[in-house]
């Protein structure tokens, strides 16, 4: 394990001049490694062992197809929808003072704390057909339980707090005298807030999103019970994996787990490029 | 553009950050707004902007008044302390902010509009910068960008706080004198603020020195310096003794003995004498002057400091005597000083 890298031959760019470096590097990939990357190469480990050709096949399988494609899809949706309205609430939370701001802003932390499955359950009293929403979206054939909508929702309902609590930050910094400046130069309240403070968010929108689209691929608890888990339909590849893993097919369990991993990490990685290359710019 | 304030009083939570405060600026004057931290310089600029409203009191531009017309509206550049630029914004884009947000029947097209912003940027200076964000710049080259932002939406005022504040002595110089040629070139009712009474002597047209929330004198260099209207602008500007008299029909007192100065407008009564250190002449024998006993001197640059006690050394005073002046080492001094003011002690409660 490295835990003096400065001594293995290469040479690091100097960070700054506050020492420890050598020592703070060497413990994080130490960590790293043993709470994350050990696991998970047991898990691709685990997969390898199943051999190309059954890994194609589960691959391809159009269960696992779909129901990657759902909880993928789904996240995605979800995440979407959350950096716009997580924005606009985190925003409200910060803009304005009104009553019930604090327990508003409390609120919000609310999808972190409660069990997942309570939450999963509280939506779907909420959204099926009986119950308060799903009979005032019933008569307008709006189905919301049992669907990839309900799973949105659940999503949605899970993601929130990533995005408000990474943007939050970001908007109470942002500098009055900016705003004023666009508006002595004659923008308008509009033209202020849509092209000079949302682009100054984008790289905490951004976080936010990776941070709730990457929850929500990932999410189980909430989801099974307001998805109605219909294969082919509304079937999430986490539960997918459970079910597999209950008939005893474990090489099929982490096959699409390995899949998940993949995929997940691709996209947490894209988004991190594109991070950076904004940080750089703004510094 | 004439702006002109009347009677302006600004109040934050009942604290009045200007009180009655009266100004008027000509078209295309350079007016320094000079005063120590506090004394509502960047409110008074805020007022004229439109960032803040008067608790009472009119800004016209013009006849009209500026009330009127929104912030936007009012087409003034301004250039904030810290320079506020849009930092997802290349250089290019910051400059040319103003004139993509128009209304589209005034908008220039995308080229003019990249046209103009790399004029602006010859005329600050900064060519071929255009593709920089403002993180990559430093402090003087954003200082640059904000005032060349400001000036992109050809602002009838120009509004400048604190424009070279956070930069070291020798950037300012270079930019206060390139101020200047810009401002005469570009013509612009210009109004900046400082508390740099150098920065303000040279540069300005007239200077306004404010003190907690009043307007003390307005006038030009030679006049703020020469014949400051008030101790506070006496202490504040530039430098200068001072010590308690008493003004006893109409001739200047100190202790029992008159000086030979006579103030016949004055009330009789006690009151502060002011006069510049180096502003005296020096006098061999003493029916009529201030004497003093030499307490302490120094050299600085081409004169001499001397530190007088007056009066059995209750009180202290500088003056400025040429270097090898003999008087400078006698142990006893009497002058008389060849500008001076006396301000009657104001009256308490
Ligand atoms: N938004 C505000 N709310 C409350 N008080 C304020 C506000 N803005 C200014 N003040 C007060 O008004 C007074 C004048 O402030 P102003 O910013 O105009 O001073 P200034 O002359 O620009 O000082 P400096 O040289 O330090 O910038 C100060 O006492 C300040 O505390
Ligand atoms: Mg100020």
């Amino acid at each position: 394990m490295t835990t003096a890298p400065a001594k293995a031959g290469w040479r690091f760019r100097q960070p700054s001049v506050i020492p420890g470096f050598g020592l703070t590097l060497g413990f994080s990939l130490a960590y790293l490694t043993l709470i994350i990357l050990i696991p998970l190469s047991g898990l691709v480990w685990r997969s390898a062992s199943l051999g190309w050709s059954d890994f194609f096949a589960i691959a391809t399988d159009r269960r696992t197809v779909k129901a990657l494609e759902i909880s993928f899809g789904t996240a995605f949706i979800a995440a979407a929808i959350n950096v716009v309205f997580g924005t606009i609430v985190a925003w409200v939370l910060v803009r304005y003072r009104f009553p019930g701001r604090r327990v508003i802003d409390a609120m919000v932390d609310l999808p972190f704390a409660l069990p997942t499955a309570v939450a999963g359950i509280a939506l779907t009293t909420l959204y099926s057909p009986k119950g308060w929403m799903g009979a005032l979206l019933a008569p307008l054939g709006i189905k919301v339980a049992y669907t990839p909508l309900g799973i949105v929702i659940a999503l949605v309902f899970i993601g929130l707090p990533f995005v408000v609590r990474t943007v939050q930050p970001i908007i109470e910094e942002i500098d009055k005298e900016v705003e004023e400046a666009a508006a002595t130069l004659g923008a308008n309240r509009f033209q202020t807030i849509f092209l000079v403070l949302f682009p100054g968010l984008a790289p905490a929108v951004v976080t936010g999103f990776a941070l709730a689209f990457a929850r929500g691929v990932g999410e189980y608890g909430s989801v099974i019970f307001i998805a109605g888990n219909l294969p082919y339909v509304s079937e999430i590849a986490p539960l997918l994996i459970v079910i597999r893993l209950e008939e005893y097919d474990y090489a099929a369990a982490t096959a699409i787990a390995t899949i998940m991993l993949a995929l997940s990490f691709l996209m947490l990685l894209v988004i991190n490029l594109i991070q950076s290359r904004t940080r750089k710019r703004y510094g | 553009m004439e702006v002109r304030v009347s009677n302006v009083r600004k109040e934050f939570d009942r604290f009045p950050a200007l009180r009655d405060v009266s100004l008027d600026i000509r078209s295309g004057e350079l007016i320094a707004l000079l005063g120590p931290s506090g004394s509502g310089k960047t409110t008074l600029l805020r007022l004229i902007a439109g960032l803040e409203r008067p608790t009472r009191g009119t800004i016209f531009f013009g006849d009209e008044d500026a009330s009127n017309r929104t912030i936007q509206e009012r087409n003034v550049g301004f250039v904030f302390q810290h320079y506020a630029l849009f930092r997802h914004m290349t250089v290019a884009d910051n400059i040319g902010f103003g004139l993509k947000v128009r209304p589209s029947a005034k908008r220039p097209t995308k080229a003019e509009i990249r046209r103009r912003a790399s004029e602006l940027l010859d005329l600050v200076q900064l060519s071929g910068l255009e593709k920089r964000y403002p993180a990559q710049l430093s402090g003087g080259q954003r200082q640059r960008v904000a005032l060349a932002r400001a000036m992109a939406i050809e602002p009838k005022v120009l509004l400048l706080d604190e424009p070279f504040g956070a930069l070291d002595a020798q950037v300012r110089r270079e930019l206060r004198r390139w101020l200047r040629e810009i401002h005469d070139a570009t013509g612009h009712t210009t109004i900046f603020v400082t508390h740099d009474q150098e920065e303000a002597l040279e540069l300005a047209d007239r200077v306004v020195v404010m003190s907690q929330g009043r307007i003390e004198q307005i006038g030009t260099a030679d006049e703020v310096y020469d014949t400051p209207n008030s101790p506070f602008v006496y202490g504040f500007i530039g430098e200068s003794s001072s010590l308690p008299v008493k003004v006893e029909d109409g001739q200047v007192w100190i202790s029992d003995r008159p000086i030979g100065l006579t103030a016949p407008e004055l009330p009789d009564g006690e009151a502060t004498l002011y006069f510049r250190p180096h502003d005296i002449e020096l006098l061999d024998e003493c029916n009529g002057c201030i004497a003093g006993t030499v307490a302490a001197s120094r050299r600085v640059a081409g004169t001499r400091r001397v530190e007088l006690e007056i009066g059995g050394g209750r009180e202290r005073i500088e003056i400025e005597l040429p270097v090898g002046h003999p008087a400078a080492q006698k142990s006893r001094v009497a002058f008389r000083p060849k500008r001076w003011k006396v301000f009657p002690k104001p009256v308490e409660g």
